[in-house]
């Protein structure tokens, strides 16, 4: 999934299996890189900050994400993006 | 993970073996912006001891059973953490004690607190 940071979540009760996991609010972007569908949350491993785009690993692959093994996470973002070109020419 | 707000329990006496004694709620996602409901609910497994009224970070599918609690049930979604306050924009646009909405100002219609961009 490409997506915006556009926050991010304390949650101080929580699995104990979730320690110190940092957690991102995260808006899907579109094809157009507008924002598309519901915000979501993603564990963050590689230090994304509000507004960069960024990209993820859902489902078992989040996992597998630095840190996350056997963790009860399903989306964890692992990469900042530094640039997108589209084959429209309408990239950033 | 999704955000979503307690809005009840399930309580089921006939059910799969495994999941005798695990806590069933009923999460509705909520809009992270605005804490507006979706009307999309499910039936979430708790550990963790989240009550009604609270916002709380559910985890799906198989990620659920990744806990020492939850491990070999057949469960697809549990509740993994108390949300305690959500930032965005430097605001806290959600905090436990005073629910959705920018700190310190009057609450507004969530329409008007969205923060999506236009366009969508």
């Amino acid at each position: 999934m490409l997506a915006e940071v556009t926050g991010l979540v304390v949650a101080t009760p929580k699995s104990g299996e979730l320690e110190g996991v940092r957690f991102a609010v995260l808006q899907p972007l579109g094809a157009d890189l507008r924002r598309r569908g519901a915000q979501v949350v993603a564990v963050d491993t590689v230090g994304a900050a509000e507004g960069q785009r960024v990209f993820t690993a859902a489902a078992g692959s989040a996992r597998l994400a630095s840190g996350m093994r056997d963790r009860p996470v399903d989306l964890a973002v692992v990469g900042i993006v530094d640039e997108i070109t589209l084959a429209t020419g309408g990239g950033t | 993970m999704n955000i979503g707000r307690v809005v009840g329990r399930a309580v089921s006496s006939q059910k799969d073996d495994r999941l005798v004694g695990t806590t069933l709620l009923l999460v509705e996602d909520v809009d992270a912006s605005t804490g507006r409901g979706t009307g999309d609910v499910a039936v979430v497994a708790d550990t963790i001891g989240a009550g009604a009224g609270d916002v709380v970070l559910v985890t799906q599918g198989s990620a659920a059973r990744f806990t020492a609690i939850t491990k070999d049930r057949p469960l697809d979604a549990l509740v993994v953490g108390i949300v305690d306050a959500i930032r965005m924009d430097g605001a806290d646009t959600f905090s436990r004690e005073r629910g959705f909405g920018p700190a310190g100002t009057r609450r507004t219609p969530a329409k008007a607190r969205s923060t999506r961009g236009t366009g969508t």
